[in-house]
């Protein structure tokens, strides 16, 4: 492939690494240095040869019916490849999905909601691309929009899938709710009537989008063996795969996949978004296709963060214990499945929080509607019930007279804790330890925007370079949040990880490498795993391959799940290398020396030391020319399903905390806040990179922050159309929006995870909005029961 | 239409360039340098930020052919950019410069070397365009507060970091220039 | 699509007067998003960025003679003592990169009613320089904003320039945004004061179909200093006097709910920025120090 940077062989070159730095160094990405050069390969950056361009015609409509699709004006511009509709596609599957296969490539009788792909093209420039693609005659048949729980569940209400056959489908109480979960535990009911002080809430929670800065591309080559090779971003080749393959009607060695660069996911990568649509392009032209997504269409090439509707009732004794908890939390799924269902399975399990309730009754479904569809973010599930309990867990505190922190104190769950689905807690679960922490903190300065000669400096004061206040109407408010969250896959699924680890010698020292097909979408994982090898077998170089499926399914980079397990799949696939190197050392030297027969022999500095520390032999004299090789997949404890009725369960392997104290500045007058400061505590377990864990809970701080003040897909009510799929309109934080953000990271071992590690990506996202949503509610008085919090609300108007 | 500018101290010419190009997709497309990014294309992200005439801009809103005769840098050519500023021969390295703070950097300007050091590095999509302003910021005030910090960086999306080690990664490479250039 | 590259004034003007549907790009801030997201496809477009006149400035006694290619950078750096309260509401214009390119004819030119130059043109008063190969001639602000979008041009002019009273009173520039940098305006407010004149006078941006001036509010503030004697006194201005040019200023919005921000939140907060612009402006005219921007 003739690419600008191309991608495999600029990363197989750099990442080799000297540094001698094993697991618990901030070691630098072996990345770095292409991306501060602008060299690093992303997905939108490739190029080849006879390249031409894809065009996705979508829907302007939310719900339709086609009547007639007619592309012969569009065939018939000059530069056009091909032009394909749902009746281009090879074979009779012709949908795809994480877990119900709902989703149609191209749609067919119908479009469920608007930006849907109706027809694609392909063209010698882009521009002829969309000139062709608005010469494409779609007849559509407007029909009833489905836009929420009343609407999706009321009598004779439009069905957005009418024949539903997946397995959910028989389970549900309508055909309009992809899932529904409940979780019970002692009695509610009879816990209520014990409880002095009961508090109930409605809680909104906004449409969320990813924001990831590389928007959906790629480029899908055909090969000369009737196959496809597919250079794309993603966060979990396989699954992609899975689903690519039966499309195109190919054996999965055909669809040859390779990672390119990753500008950020957050969960808006598991789902698939161009991916069918370049192969299918280019297996019809013979050419190489690139497609590649603008910020407008970005915002319909991937799903949301499920909004939420949350009711939730808290009952409490006088002393400040929590009696019970009932709640309801419903999640608009938008028009396709995505991973609604799993979304489901984590709003309810973890709908208490972090708190520690004998009697609960919980309630969570997902809807089909004509929304937008929804799916995987950063938090998944948690995120929006963090924002609820926690409001709830301020109001009890505050109708008791209770310290906020003091009332958590009290009813925070502890290693040993029975979650509400029946699963024992069985590794540290420090709430109360976090929350002191952070309120430990020392507040910062009061009037900080004072220059010291009476002027103020706009930059640190809401409205920010607006010049809406020089102070006026501005009061300080402190609020606190935690959270739990859930690492890894759950309920039931075979969550596993491939490594390949091979230790040979090169100029006679010793150089290992890896292969996974970890998707490295910015997390740093390529960092941690050279780390981890360094570690495990005593050598300063690795070499971390590219990532494709010439190698097993390493699972998503998602649910905070990969250095858990694919660093545990790399752990393991050294400790073999390591057995048999020692197997071979003790063949070769092993009649001289008798400590060749020690237990507690390690690799270390190029070595085999025994425990005591004395050399055994040069890594480079046992290896010889012969490498040591293993490829291994490796998994965490199984999970078991929930209970359909009662969600009863070990639904979860691991379990992550977080907390936070916001203090922010509100004008109160023009309803505009200032974030002071969002100082994060945070259990990790054990930190294999310092420096990397700090950048994910400051990133993850910062997207809670932005889903607390500024960030919202709005949806049309009545035409169920986007209103703001734009930068312009879709705000995130600025890094003037952004305050300083303090960390403090404990490190209790979880003893059944790899090294003691926890899962951080995504705990730092859940309490960070909570805690700015408490502190302007102490700065205004105000209630405030919905997300993000607009001016309006914070002005009555 | 044929567009032709310098990029990176180098002529660049494009033939059958559509007359709605951005000098973004010309430089990406056409001249074989994606450094900078394409992010949002609508001037609300900051990652297709280059030198233009000296002065940070979205190339994404600069019509190719407006580019016509100018003189571009992209981050492909900050190194030798920064080089040049601190008065060595670009891109060779000095046995003065080698005894620096970095003797074994790969030809790094330090405000790129202080983003991979900081941390300030995660995807990386949106580096690119900082450091073009953050470049920028530097030239024009070597002492930066962290509120002219944050203002000159208030054009450039991050949504990885949370920005607290872009901040550290600026007040590094800062110091480092200062303390660079104390020893001369 | 046709991409003109005259070389001067004249030969801009030429082109525009044979294809008066000639879409001239300068800054490139508003065409190229249209461009980019596909919403305009002009058959030509004009660059502007070799007319060098456009670039320049001129201060004279009365007025700034502003080029319409002059950027919001350098406006901001300056003309921050001739033009205050445009040099204000230069520095809210969306990110440096963006400051660095556009300016204040394209902000006319596409005259949305949230441009941010527009009510500080309107606070301090000025005149648009529309010219044509018919002649030129001088478009009074107040006259220059027509419609949601639309503007005084005929189709065969340009904008030469826009000639914008000199500050000789504090002016002050205020704009809600729902992000503290990078924001379009969700409604904003601009105040001048004219001592000279002893008159005020305001512009308002997102919170009508065009960009307007509070006209009642601005005669009621003006009696009132007068009727006060504070013109001559320097005394503060009484609160119930501002608290009512604050609800005139509200009273002259015509919002609208939209994906920014609702009617009545825009009417409530162009009252607050009024107050508080009167209240800046006020201290600074009397002498008290005139809170800057940064």
């Amino acid at each position: 492939m003739t690419a600008t940077g191309a991608p495999a062989d600029a990363i197989r070159t750099s990442l080799a690494s000297r540094t001698a730095g094993g697991i618990g160094e901030s070691t630098l990405r072996p990345d770095g240095v292409l991306k501060v050069t602008g060299e690093f390969a992303y997905s939108s950056d490739l190029w080849h040869e006879d390249m031409i361009w894809g065009h996705t015609l979508r829907s302007p409509l939310a719900h339709a019916a086609i009547r007639s699709i007619d592309i012969s004006r569009a065939l018939a511009v000059p530069g056009v490849h091909a032009v394909l509709t749902h009746e281009d596609l090879p074979t009779a599957v012709t949908t795809y999905g994480l877990e119900i296969q709902d989703t149609p490539v191209l749609a067919t009788r119908k479009v469920r909601h608007h930006g849907e792909p109706v027809a694609l093209v392909a063209a010698d420039h882009p521009e002829t691309a969309r000139r062709a693609a608005e010469r494409i005659r779609v007849d559509y048949e407007e029909l009833p929009v489905v836009t929420g729980e009343e609407s999706a569940l009321a009598p004779g209400a439009p069905l957005v899938h009418e024949d539903r056959t997946d397995h959910r489908s028989g389970r549900v109480p309508h055909p309009n709710i992809v899932h529904r979960q409940p979780v019970l535990k002692g009695d509610a009911a009879a816990a209520a009537r014990r409880a002095e002080v009961i508090v109930r809430g409605e809680y909104t929670f906004g449409m969320q989008d990813q924001a990831f800065l590389g928007p959906e591309s790629g480029l899908a080559i055909p090969a000369e063996d009737g196959g496809v090779d597919l250079h794309v971003a993603t966060q979990w080749l396989h699954s992609d795969l899975g689903q690519i393959a039966p499309v195109l009607g190919l054996p999965e060695n055909k669809v040859r996949m390779t990672l390119a660069g990753v500008g950020g996911a957050f969960g808006g990568r598991e789902d698939l978004s161009m991916q069918i649509h370049a192969c299918l392009l280019a297996l019809r032209t013979g050419r190489p296709v690139k497609m590649v997504y603008n910020r407008f269409e970005s915002f319909f090439g991937h799903v949301h963060r499920h909004p939420a509707k949350l009711t939730y009732e808290h009952g409490a004794t006088r002393d400040g214990r929590l009696t019970h908890v009932r709640c309801r939390i419903v999640l608009d799924g938008g028009a396709y499945a995505s991973s609604s269902p799993a979304v489901v399975g984590n709003a309810a399990s973890l709908a208490v929080g972090p708190y520690a309730v004998d009697d609960v009754d919980i309630e969570a479904l997902a809807l089909y509607t004509n929304n937008p569809p929804c799916g995987a973010m950063r938090g998944f599930g948690a995120v929006q019930a963090c924002f609820a309990y926690e409001a709830q867990m301020d109001k009890v505190a505050a109708r008791l007279g209770l310290d906020p922190v003091e009332f958590r104190r009290i009813n925070a769950m502890e290693q040993g804790t029975l979650m509400p689905t029946g699963q024992r807690v069985d590794s540290p679960a420090p709430v109360a330890e976090l929350l002191r922490l952070v309120k430990a903190r020392p507040l910062p300065p009061e009037r900080g925007w004072e220059n010291g000669d009476g002027t103020a400096d706009v930059r640190a004061l809401p409205g920010g370079l607006s010049n809406t206040t020089h102070g006026e109407g501005v009061v300080r408010g402190v609020g606190y949040a935690v959270g739990i969250k859930n690492v890894g896959f759950s309920e039931g699924f075979d969550d596993y990880s491939t490594a390949r680890v091979r230790l040979q010698t090169a100029g006679g020292v010793p150089v290992a490498t890896v292969y996974t097909a970890m998707a490295e979408v910015g997390q740093g994982g390529v960092t941690v795993h050279a780390q981890i090898v360094r570690t495990e077998l005593g050598v300063e170089r690795v070499t971390v391959q590219p990532a494709d499926t010439g190698i097993g399914s390493a699972g998503g980079t998602s649910a905070s799940r990969q250095t858990y397990v694919t660093g545990g799949a790399i752990r393991h696939a050294c400790e073999t290398v390591r057995a048999q190197v020692l197997e071979r050392g003790r063949g070769l030297f092993g009649r001289d020396r008798p400590e060749w027969a020690e237990a507690g022999l390690r690799l270390a500095d190029g070595r085999v030391l025994t425990e005591r520390g004395e050399t055994l032999a040069e890594l480079a004299e046992v290896l010889g020319d012969e490498p040591a090789e293993a490829e291994v997949e490796w998994r965490h404890r199984p999970t078991e399903p929930l209970d359909r009725l009662t969600g009863r369960g070990n639904g979860h392997v691991q379990y992550s905390f977080a907390a936070h104290r916001a203090v922010v500045e509100v004008d109160t007058e023009l309803g505009l806040v200032k974030v002071v400061e969002l100082a994060c505590a945070q259990d990790v377990g054990k930190a294999l990179n310092p420096l990397s864990v700090i950048g994910q809970i400051q990133g993850g701080t910062t997207q809670g922050l932005g889903i607390a003040v500024m960030e919202e897909i709005l949806v049309d009510p009545v035409t169920a159309r986007v209103r703001n799929p734009s930068f312009t309109d879709y705000l995130i934080p600025t890094i003037l929006d952004t305050p300083t953000i303090p960390v403090d990271m404990l490190e209790l071992a979880d003893d059944h995870a790899p090294y003691g590690l926890r899962g951080v990506g995504e705990a730092p996202t859940l309490s960070s909005t909570p805690a700015v949503l408490a502190a302007i509610r102490a700065a205004t008085g105000l209630e405030l029961n919905r997300t993000p919090v607009r001016p309006e609300h914070l002005t009555g108007t | 239409m044929r567009v032709s500018f310098t990029v990176n101290g180098r002529r660049q010419e494009a033939d059958n360039v559509w007359e709605g190009e951005s000098l973004l997709f010309a430089l990406r497309e056409r001249m074989g340098l994606p450094g900078s990014k394409n992010a949002c294309e609508q001037g609300e992200c900051g990652s297709c930020t280059v030198l233009m005439d000296g002065v940070p801009v979205c190339s994404c809103l600069v019509a190719a052919g407006q580019a016509e005769g100018r003189d571009i840098v992209t981050v492909e050519g900050l190194a030798d950019r920064a080089a040049r500023r601190s008065g060595r021969d670009a891109p060779g390295t000095s046995l003065q410069d080698a005894r620096g703070w970095r003797p074994d950097d790969p030809g790094l300007s330090p405000v790129q070397r202080a983003f991979v050091d900081a941390g300030a590095v995660q995807c990386g999509f949106c580096t690119p365009g900082l450091l073009v302003a953050a470049d920028d910021l530097l030239e024009r005030e070597p002492r930066p507060s962290d509120a002219d910090i944050r203002e000159a960086l208030s054009g450039n999306l991050c949504r990885c970091t949370g920005y607290e080690k872009i901040l550290d990664a600026v007040r590094l490479a800062a110091a480092r220039t200062r303390e660079r250039e104390g020893e001369r | 699509m046709d991409f003109l590259r005259p070389a001067g004034w004249e030969e801009a003007l030429a082109v525009k007067a044979e294809h008066p549907d000639t879409v001239p790009i300068a800054g490139g801030t508003d065409v190229m998003v249209e461009i980019n997201f596909d919403r305009r496809r002009p058959d030509r477009l004009m660059d502007l960025g070799r007319v060098e006149e456009l670039r320049d400035w001129e201060v004279g006694e009365e007025t700034v003679r502003l080029g319409a290619s002059v950027t919001y950078t350098q406006i901001m750096e300056n003309l921050r003592t001739e033009l205050p309260g445009l040099a204000i509401a230069s520095h809210t214009v969306a990110s440096p990169q963006i400051r660095n390119r556009g300016g204040v004819g394209g902000n006319l030119g596409t005259a949305s009613p949230a441009g941010d130059a527009h009510p500080a043109l309107l606070a301090a008063g000025a005149e648009v320089e529309a010219e044509s190969v018919r002649g030129s001639r001088r478009i009074p602000i107040d006259a220059f904003y027509t419609g949601v979008k639309r503007n005084a041009l005929a189709p065969d002019e340009l904008i030469r320039a826009v000639h914008i009273a000199r500050a000789d009173g504090p002016q002050q520039f205020s704009k809600v945004g729902t992000r503290n940098a990078m924001v379009i305006a969700v409604c904003a407010f601009a105040l001048a004061l004219h001592p000279r004149t002893r008159t005020v006078r305001t512009g308002i941006g997102s919170a009508a179909p065009t960009p307007v001036r509070a006209a009642e509010a601005e005669e009621f503030l003006a009696g009132a200093l007068e009727e006060e004697g504070l013109w001559e006194s320097r005394g503060a201005v009484p609160p119930s006097v501002a608290a009512h040019f604050a609800r005139l200023a509200a009273a002259s919005c015509a919002p609208i709910d939209d994906v920014r921000g609702t009617a009545a939140y825009r009417r409530h907060a162009v009252a607050v920025m009024a107050r508080r612009t009167l209240g800046w402006s006020w201290e600074s005219y009397r002498g008290g120090r005139s809170a800057p921007c940064v």
